[in-house]
């Protein structure tokens, strides 16, 4: 069990997905200007690699590795995670339709989202069990969310202030990133 | 006679063209603002931004020349995923030979390599460009977009190296002090912001306001699902 929260808090913070492990930057940079889209997209984020670690870590273990084929794992993994996408959009669709409107323009562009590809294939490069990659990819998702969350609340302030004419927009961005992952430096050793 | 030489003279400017425009004019990644997570990620050191840069390059050469050539092929509905296997396919190919040539190398990108799979740029190139062009343009196009992507790699990764470590390429500069924020990754965020700022004040072009989906050149390729969420986003 402290396993476990180990493993819960460092994806969470420590080795935080986006800010310290620099996956899912475009969503990071392009889904954080409000914040209700960047809880949606949190939510839809944590929900898909819940699922495709789900998914992935299984057919790794008991399709790939017996026939010795672990070299197709990423070829594997992203038709898994594009299907898996697919499915969940037609699934909230059918039987959730309101958590389908919050969350279903985010589904697809989670497909090419590097974060979902990268925990799946981290937690077999890393050799967890099921148990223990789930709670990774869910500390992922969390993780990714927290650092959507915090970041669009930086960027709400940017908005309003008075930046040089050469450092408007992405550039500016950028280093409100910098400054959000150096806080989050301030958390490591901690586990 | 003449004619033919009118033409052919005009093809090679226009593949000259398709080449060069990669390099500086639609750097993928200072410009475009494509595939940001291996220009931050893998750029600590110079090297490694050349070798991350190369194996992409390799990658989208010839992801693109395959699916010029089979673009009549596939069918358009099933297109994306399509690609996608293209795609992971050569980047499963590039790991072999890494890992058999260049083992350092492979430490060194670690998870990053397979993850070439989802870079943007990629996946953008075939659906905008090899989709639509002829293999010998395409294989042209991939080559400058993957050198220009290889080019802000290295400037990324050299300023990091020399600001963070006090090196270059491996070989120490002597009587600099060095920082090692730069090899963190806020000093990635950091160097990329003003390395994106310069570039547009040279350029002296107004900076991009949008990233992510939302400003990518490619949004509308993208099986729809950028366009749809900026809908979203807006209501």
């Amino acid at each position: 069990m402290p396993e476990l929260l180990a493993i819960l808090l460092s994806a969470m913070i420590t080795d935080n997905f986006v800010l310290s492990k620099f996956m899912g930057i475009c969503p990071f940079l392009g889904v954080s200007k409000k914040f209700d889209s960047a809880i949606g997209m949190g939510i839809a984020v944590i929900f898909v690699m819940v699922c495709s670690t789900l998914a992935t870590w299984p057919f790794y273990t008991f399709i790939l590795v017996p026939l010795g084929l672990e070299y197709l794992n990423n070829i594997g993994f992203i038709l898994i995670i594009a299907l898996f996408v697919q499915l969940i959009e037609i699934m909230l669709k059918k039987l959730v339709p309101p958590l389908y409107k919050a969350l279903g323009v985010f589904l697809p562009l989670i497909t090419t989202n590097c974060a979902v590809l990268g925990v799946c294939t981290l937690n077999i490069n890393i050799g967890l069990t099921l148990t223990e990659s789930l709670i990774n990819s869910l500390g992922a998702g969390i993780g990714f969310t927290i650092a959507l969350v915090v970041f669009s609340g930086v960027r709400g302030r940017i908005e309003h202030s008075d930046i040089p004419e050469t450092f408007k927009g992405v550039p500016s961005t950028l280093i409100a990133a910098a400054i959000v992952s150096m806080s989050f430096l301030g958390f490591s050793g901690m586990i | 006679m003449s004619k033919n030489t009118e033409t052919a003279k005009k093809e090679s400017v226009n593949y000259s063209h398709e080449f060069l425009k990669g390099l500086l004019k639609e750097n993928p990644t200072l410009v475009g603002l494509l595939g940001m997570c291996p220009t931050l990620a893998v750029t600590t050191m110079a090297e490694n931004g050349i070798g991350m840069g190369l194996a992409t390059t390799f990658v989208l050469v010839c992801s693109n020349l395959v699916i010029s050539l089979l673009k009549n092929v596939i069918p358009k509905a099933v297109r994306l995923p399509c690609f996608i296997v293209i795609i992971a396919g050569f980047v499963t190919f590039v790991s072999f030979i890494l890992k058999g040539f260049l083992p350092s190398l492979y430490d060194a990108l670690g998870l990053y390599l397979a993850l070439i799979t989802v870079n943007c740029i990629i996946l953008g190139r075939a659906e905008a460009f090899a989709s639509k062009n002829g293999p010998v343009a395409s294989v042209l196009d991939g080559l400058g977009m993957g050198l220009g992507f290889t080019a802000a790699l290295f400037i990324m990764g050299a300023v990091r190296e020399i600001m963070g470590l006090g090196t270059i390429l491996g070989f120490e500069i002597p009587l600099f002090h060095s920082m090692t924020i730069f090899i963190l990754p806020a000093g990635g965020f950091f160097t990329l912001g003003i390395i994106i700022a310069l570039v547009n004040k040279i350029a002296n072009k107004k900076p991009p306001q949008e990233l992510g989906c939302h400003g990518c050149p490619n949004a509308k390729n993208c099986s729809g699902a950028c366009a749809q969420s900026k809908e979203g986003g807006e209501n």
